[in-house]
C-alpha cells in the first residue's frame, strides 16, 4: 500500500515544481518582451539613422521635398531653446511647490496639490497643446515656440514638483532644524543647507523632466507650428526636430523618410543620454 | 576669533557685529517672510494654471458644445464640410485601440513585474528594470515611426494573414489587411504603457509585506503558488490601478497613434481596418481647421480627452493611494 499512495503524492510535488519553474520562465519571457522591443527600436533606429546622417544634416537647413541632402540644424536649434525656455519657466515654479509640499506637507491644500500634480501629470499632451493655443497663440494670431515652451513647462511641473518634494523629504529632519537651532533663518536654512543636500535628486528629477519633453510632438503642432527658416525668436513660429521627424515620416518621399530616422536617432540619442546621465547624478546617493 | 556658522556667511557680513546682528533679527524675520510668500506664491500659481486649463478648454470649446450639446458624443458624422461633428467613430477608435493595449500590456506588464519583484536575482532585475525603463523614455514620435515602418509590414504580411488564417471567423480579424489600422495601434500603444504598468505593479508587489510571503511559503507552496495565489491576490487594487493607469496614457497618446492608425473616422468591426482617435484628429486637423465651429468642435475633443483623463488618472491615483497608505 505504502509505495503506492507515496508514488503519486511525489509525482504531485514534481508537478508542483515543474509548475512553479514553467511560471518563472513564463514571467521571465513577459519581462523581456519590454528589453526585446527596447533593443529591436533602437537597432532599427541605430541602422537606419546612421546609415541615412551625415554632417549636412546637423549642420544644414532643410530642402525642398525630393532634393537629397539638407538638414535639420533649424530644428536641433529650436528645440533647445524651446525646452530651455521650458525649464526657465518650470524649475523655479516646481521646486518651490516642491518645497512647499516637503515643508508644510500636512492638511487637506498639500493633498490637493499632489493629487492635481499627480492628475496633471496623465492629462493628454494634446489637450496641454490646445491650452497653450488658447492663452498664447490665438490671442497673438500667430503661432510661437513661447507657447510651446508653456506647455512643455506644464508637461515638467509635475515631475520636477513631485521629486523635488521627496528629494527634500528625504534629508533628514535633524539637518534641517539644526540649522535653524543654529540661527539660520528659515530661508537660508532651506536654500543653503537643505536644497543642497537634495541637489541630486533635485537635478535628477530634472534631468528626467527634461527627457520626457525632449522629443514630445503632439504639443508642438500647433504652438511652435515649425518653420523652414533659422528663427531665433522665441516669439515667433519656430522648426522642432520631432516635428520635423513626424511630417518627414508621414511624406511620402524616400529621402525624407531617410532624414526622419536620422532626426529619430538624435531625439534617441539625447534622451537616453539624458536619462543615463540622470542615472548617474543619483547613483552616489541611492548606493546603499 | 569669532566662530560662523556654516552657510551663515553673507548675511550681514561679519564686521561690526553688535549692530548688525539687531538689524540682521528685522532682515531675517522679513527674508522668512518673503521666502514663505514666494513659496506660497508658486503653489498658488501651479494650481492656478490648472484650474485655468480646465476653465480656458471649455471656453473654446462652448460654440461646439451649445451647437451639439450632448449629441456630439454619439451621432457618428464627422464632417467638417457640412460642419457635422460627432465623435462617436473617434470615440470608438480611442476605445478599441485602448483596449487592445491594456489587454496586452496588462497581462504582459503584470507578469513581468512578478518577475522583477519577485523571481529575479538582482543582477537580472537591475539591467532587465532600466531597460523597462528607458523603453518609456523613447520618444512617441519614434514610437510611431517604427510602428510605421516596421510594425505594420509586420502586420501586413505575417500577424494578419496568421491571425485570419487561424481566428479568421471572427468578425474581428476579417476583412482586407492594410498594415495601419486598429490593431497596429494597439501593439504600438501596449509597448508604450508597458513600463508604466510594470513599473506601477512592482512598486506595489514590493511593497507586499514579507510575512504574507514567508506564510505561504512556510505551508509548503511553491514559489510560484505564492505569487499567483497570495502575493498577486494581495497587491490586487494596486496592481488595477497601475492598469487604469496605463490606460489613461493610451487614451491620450497622439502622435505614434496618428501614423499607424490610418486616419480615417469610420466605425468598422475588424481590427485591420483604419480608424482615428480623439487626439489624432486634433493632431491632423486642428492647424487646418477652418470656421469658428470646426476649431471648437476639435477642442471639445481635447476638453473630452482631458474631462476623460482627469477621471481615469484621479481614480487610478485614488487606488494607488489607499493601496499605499496602508501598507505604511
Amino acid at each position: 500500500m505504502t509505495p503506492e499512495r507515496a508514488a503519486p503524492v511525489k509525482s504531485k510535488v514534481g508537478l508542483r515544481h515543474t509548475t512553479s519553474i514553467a511560471g518563472t520562465f513564463l514571467t521571465a519571457a513577459c519581462a523581456s518582451i519590454g528589453a526585446i522591443s527596447l533593443l529591436c527600436i533602437l537597432g532599427y533606429v541605430a541602422v537606419q539613422g546612421f546609415r541615412a546622417i551625415d554632417i549636412a544634416f546637423v549642420t544644414a537647413l532643410p530642402v525642398p521635398a525630393g532634393e537629397s541632402g539638407g538638414g535639420v540644424a533649424n530644428g536641433i536649434v529650436g528645440t533647445a531653446i524651446t525646452v530651455g525656455l521650458a525649464v526657465i519657466i518650470a524649475t523655479p515654479i516646481g521646486l518651490l511647490s516642491g518645497l512647499f509640499l516637503a515643508l508644510f506637507g500636512r492638511g487637506w491644500f498639500p493633498e490637493v496639490v499632489r493629487f492635481l500634480s499627480d492628475v496633471l501629470s496623465g492629462i493628454p499632451s494634446i489637450a496641454i497643446g490646445l491650452f497653450a493655443y488658447g492663452l498664447l497663440v490665438a490671442p497673438f494670431r500667430h503661432f510661437s515656440a513661447l507657447a510651446a515652451s508653456f506647455a512643455f513647462a506644464l508637461l515638467m511641473l509635475p515631475l520636477i514638483l513631485r521629486t523635488s518634494e521627496e528629494a527634500v523629504r528625504s534629508v533628514p529632519r535633524a539637518v534641517r532644524e539644526g540649522a535653524l537651532a543654529l540661527g539660520l533663518s528659515e530661508l537660508s536654512a532651506t536654500m543653503r543647507i537643505v536644497v543642497p543636500a537634495a541637489r541630486p535628486a533635485i537635478i535628477t528629477g530634472l534631468l528626467l523632466a527634461i527627457a520626457r519633453v525632449t522629443g514630445e510632438t503632439a504639443p508642438l503642432l500647433f504652438t511652435a507650428f515649425g518653420s523652414q527658416f533659422w528663427e531665433l525668436n522665441p516669439t515667433q513660429p519656430m522648426a522642432q526636430l520631432p516635428l520635423q521627424v513626424f511630417t518627414y515620416a508621414i511624406s511620402s518621399y524616400r529621402s525624407w523618410h531617410e532624414q526622419a530616422w536620422a532626426g529619430a536617432l538624435l531625439l534617441i540619442l539625447a534622451v537616453l543620454v539624458l536619462n543615463i546621465l540622470a542615472r548617474v547624478v543619483l547613483t552616489p546617493r541611492s548606493q546603499r | 576669533m569669532p566662530t560662523t556658522v556654516p552657510g551663515a556667511r553673507g548675511e550681514g557680513g561679519p564686521p561690526r557685529r553688535g549692530r548688525a546682528r539687531s538689524l540682521n533679527v528685522a532682515a531675517i524675520a522679513a527674508a522668512d517672510r518673503f521666502f514663505l510668500f514666494v513659496v506660497h506664491a508658486a503653489v498658488g500659481l501651479f494650481v492656478f494654471v490648472v484650474g485655468l486649463l480646465f476653465v480656458e478648454l471649455v471656453r473654446q470649446s462652448w460654440p461646439a458644445i451649445q451647437a451639439f450639446g450632448f449629441k456630439f458624443l454619439w451621432t457618428s458624422q464627422w464632417n467638417p464640410v457640412t460642419q457635422q461633428f460627432g465623435a462617436l467613430p473617434l470615440i470608438y477608435g480611442t476605445v478599441v485601440s485602448s483596449a487592445i493595449a491594456i489587454v496586452l500590456a496588462g497581462v504582459v506588464g503584470v507578469l513581468a513585474a512578478a518577475y522583477l519583484a519577485e523571481f529575479a536575482p538582482g543582477w537580472i532585475a537591475r539591467p532587465l528594470g532600466f531597460a523597462i525603463e528607458l523603453l518609456a523614455a523613447v520618444p512617441s514620435v519614434v514610437f510611431g515611426l517604427w510602428g510605421l515602418f516596421v510594425l505594420a509590414p509586420f502586420v501586413r504580411t505575417i500577424l494578419g494573414p496568421f491571425l485570419q488564417h487561424t481566428l479568421g471567423f471572427l468578425p474581428i480579424f476579417q476583412g482586407p489587411i492594410s498594415g495601419v489600422g486598429l490593431l497596429t495601434a494597439g501593439l504600438v500603444l501596449a509597448l508604450m504603457i508597458l513600463p508604466t504598468v510594470t513599473a506601477i505593479s512592482r512598486e506595489v508587489i514590493v511593497a507586499i509585506g514579507t510575512d504574507l510571503r514567508e506564510a505561504s511559503m512556510s505551508l509548503g507552496a511553491t514559489k510560484w503558488e505564492t505569487v499567483a495565489r497570495v502575493v498577486l491576490p494581495a497587491s490586487r487594487i494596486g496592481i488595477f490601478g497601475a492598469i487604469v493607469l496605463g490606460l489613461g496614457r493610451a487614451l491620450g497618446e497622439t502622435i505614434a497613434t496618428t501614423m499607424v492608425i490610418g486616419n480615417r473616422p469610420e466605425i468598422a468591426a475588424s481590427l485591420f481596418a483604419p480608424s482615428y482617435t480623439l487626439a489624432s484628429v486634433i493632431a491632423n486637423e486642428f492647424t487646418e481647421a477652418n470656421g469658428a465651429l470646426y476649431v471648437s468642435a476639435l477642442v471639445e475633443l481635447g476638453l473630452l480627452l482631458f474631462v476623460v483623463s482627469f477621471i481615469v488618472n484621479g481614480a487610478a491615483r485614488l487606488l494607488l493611494w489607499i493601496v499605499m497608505r496602508e501598507k505604511k
